[in-house]
């Protein structure tokens, strides 16, 4: 006895037998045909299409690049209703802009989608979140945020997921971040024996029980401000 | 909709008359037949709006780790859920960035520790995709058994784990027990158990012994009688299905739009595996099914998961009868070392090796996205290369990460005990999680 109907991939394409690629060029060959559809579509939002290895990269204006998902998501040529991976890529040259990248996947036609964004250093690091398109951009773009900085524009819980709260050392990821912090061993062990145990309960978790009541004065004050957490 | 019902029987030790064991059953329905005790009612009456704050972890048994969940419970059911990872952050990433990639290997053994060696097949082609190689017939053949023993391996730690967590000792011990075994058959091979790094970049770090192949078909034969003993005692056992039959479910539109993969996607009805939508390393030519579920819960998880592991024995007897003879690396002197013995008595070799080992290969510009059917799911590297020896980034796509954010959508509304069942079927590792 079953509840569902099994969705079957490819579906929409059907005979498309896949195989393992081989002999891949590294650039050129065939682009993946929605390239090709999202330059008719939005001429000015994408900016160049490349292929490197077979896989095909669109690069988009990152103003345009919320409504370009929505419209690989939700057009019935489309389909891409597979989110795999959102992060982001900084290059060792200071001058290369730090690139959004979303892996999308289109599960009925068996297609793999790489969209990319280029954002200006110098400039805020901001995108709009993917969040109300595909719900598993919560935690890829809270990771996304935690390691590059990157602020989601929409995501409504932006806050650092691998690093802690009260991490004040910056964005680990970012290529300014020496590979063993910045902080000195001593001060990072001295920060973390002043940590207060209390912090590691958000604001929100402590309002859950009744300890909100035994709180001090100032932390309640704080939240009912509308602060998030308990530092 | 109508309730689910699932046929279940009780073993007692008892033998009937035919000499079998005697079964009685848990709960009856009006015909006779038993059926599963029924899932627990959504909500409980609220108790004056008095809400509890239960923390779970970090160091608890359950909790397969480090996580830690923070619950706010109505009673005791579980009204929200919040969840909190990165206790064992160790910036895989990060440190990536400074390694060349054969040296990049050695961290992927430590990301999903259950199935190391699959990771180091992962990485390789990827890597192999950055550098333009294709390997020789022989290591593909090879890769594809080192992924499904590690699936296999993988798998089992989490029926043993499972089996725990919901109260049943028995067959934690059988699974381990077997998984043993392939852990010897591992270290025969790379010289590790755990931390393999088993794969390079063009090839294998070393040719399977003489005679391993032995144990590998001993393996295939004797699997399936273990794999028949833990089903019948867990697979219509009625405390067994009481317990994950109608938890945490997910429909396959929110599984997708989750981006839950694996198993889980699987289990809640979307036919979606790599190997056999994007596949690689020949998967395509391996006659294997891919095992689907149709009602997203615990339960579901549990048969998909059980049924893979009769298929990747499947897919271990074709890899075995097929394994051609020739070399295992690729002839190409811009990544692979020449041979220890040239290396030691000829000069050319000797700088040779040096140039690789000291400045490692160097892949030409580009970027490459590989996904694999790992146990837990689609996990993808991607790696950006700027020309140099080392990578500009270097990206894991975890498959329990993406799978754990859907843990407080499926446990609200169930009973603090079942959120444990439901952690467990999810079949995180931490150390992938976190990185």
């Amino acid at each position: 006895m079953s509840r569902f109907e099994v969705v079957r991939t490819g579906a929409s394409a059907p005979g498309a037998q896949p195989a393992t690629q081989r002999n891949v060029q590294h650039r050129g060959g065939e682009a993946n045909t929605s390239a090709k559809a999202l330059q008719d579509k939005f001429p000015a939002g994408v900016k160049r299409v490349e292929v490197i290895w077979g896989e095909t990269i669109v690069y988009v204006d990152p103003a345009a690049a919320h409504e370009i998902i929505r419209w690989l998501h939700d057009d019935q040529s489309q389909q891409y209703d597979f989110l795999s991976d959102v992060t982001a890529v900084e290059y060792r040259d200071a001058e290369v802009p730090i690139e959004i990248v979303w892996h999308l996947r289109s599960l009925p036609y068996r297609r793999f989608l790489r969209i990319k964004a280029q954002l200006p250093k110098g400039a805020a690091l901001e995108i709009d979140s993917v969040m109300d398109i595909y719900k598993s951009a919560d935690w890829l773009e809270r990771e996304c945020y935690d390691m590059f900085g990157i602020r989601f524009r929409g995501h409504p819980d932006l806050r650092r997921i691998l690093m802690w709260e009260s991490y004040k050392e910056g964005f680990p990821l970012r290529k300014d971040f020496p590979l063993r912090g910045r902080f000195s061993r001593s001060e990072q062990l001295r920060q973390a024996l002043a940590q207060n145990p209390e912090n590691r309960y958000s604001m929100e978790e402590l309002t859950i029980a009744d300890a909100f009541v035994d709180l001090p004065q100032d932390m309640r004050d704080r939240l009912s401000k509308g602060e998030r957490t308990g530092e | 909709m109508s309730k689910r019902t699932v046929e279940v029987e009780l073993s007692t030790s008892g033998l009937d008359a035919q000499g079998r064991p005697q079964r009685v059953p848990l709960v009856t329905n009006d015909g006779g037949t038993a059926v599963a005790l029924e899932p627990p009612p959504g909500v409980e009456p609220d108790l004056e709006g008095e809400h509890m704050l239960i923390n779970i972890g970090p160091q608890h048994p359950a909790t397969h780790g480090v996580l830690r969940l923070v619950l706010e419970l109505d009673g005791e059911t579980v009204v929200r859920c919040i969840p909190h990872i990165g206790y064992l952050h160790c910036g895989f990433e990060k440190i990536g960035e400074y390694r060349q990639y054969n040296q990049i290997i050695c961290w992927t053994d430590r990301e999903d520790y259950l199935n190391s060696i699959g990771n180091n097949v992962a990485f390789a082609l990827g890597a192999e995709r950055l550098f333009g190689i294709e390997v020789t017939e022989r290591c593909k053949v090879l890769r594809v058994i080192a992924c499904e023993l590690s699936r296999i391996m993988s798998h089992l730690v989490w029926l043993g784990t499972f089996c725990i967590d919901i109260g049943a000792f028995t067959p934690f011990l059988w699974a381990f027990q077997r998984r043993e075994e392939i852990y010897r058959l591992i270290e025969k091979w790379v010289g590790a158990r755990l931390t393999t790094s088993a794969t390079r970049v063009g090839g294998m770090a070393a040719d399977i012994p003489s005679g391993w192949m032995d144990g590998l078909r001993q393996f295939i034969r004797t699997f399936p009688h273990t794999l028949d003993e833990i089903d019948r005692v867990l697979t219509r056992n009625a405390i067994w299905v009481g317990r994950t039959v109608g938890l945490g479910v997910m429909t396959p539109d929110e599984a997708i739009n989750w981006g839950l993969s694996g198993p889980m996607l699987r289990a809640s009805g979307v036919d979606y595996d790599v190997r056999k939508d994007f596949p690689y390393l020949d998967y395509e030519t391996y006659d294997f099914e891919v095992p689907v579920g149709t009602n997203g819960d615990v339960y579901d998880r549990y048969l998909v998961r059980f049924e893979e592991l009769r298929q990747s024995v499947h897919i271990l007897q074709q890899a075995a009868d097929r394994l051609p003879d020739g070399p295992v690396n690729i002839d190409d002197p811009r990544v692979i070392l020449p041979p220890k013995s040239k290396a030691t008595s000829e000069m050319e070799s000797m700088i040779h090796h040096f140039k690789v080992v000291m400045e490692g290969p160097r892949p030409p510009i580009g970027e490459s996205y590989v996904a694999v059917e790992s146990p837990k799911g689609e996990k993808g590297y991607y790696m950006v290369s700027d020309g140099t020896a080392k990578p500009v980034r270097w990206r894991i796509r975890p498959p329990s990460f993406v799978n754990l954010a859907a843990i407080p959508k499926m446990v609200e509304g169930h009973l603090l005990s079942d959120v444990i069942a439901i952690n467990a079927s999810i079949d995180i590792v931490m150390g992938e999680i976190d990185r």
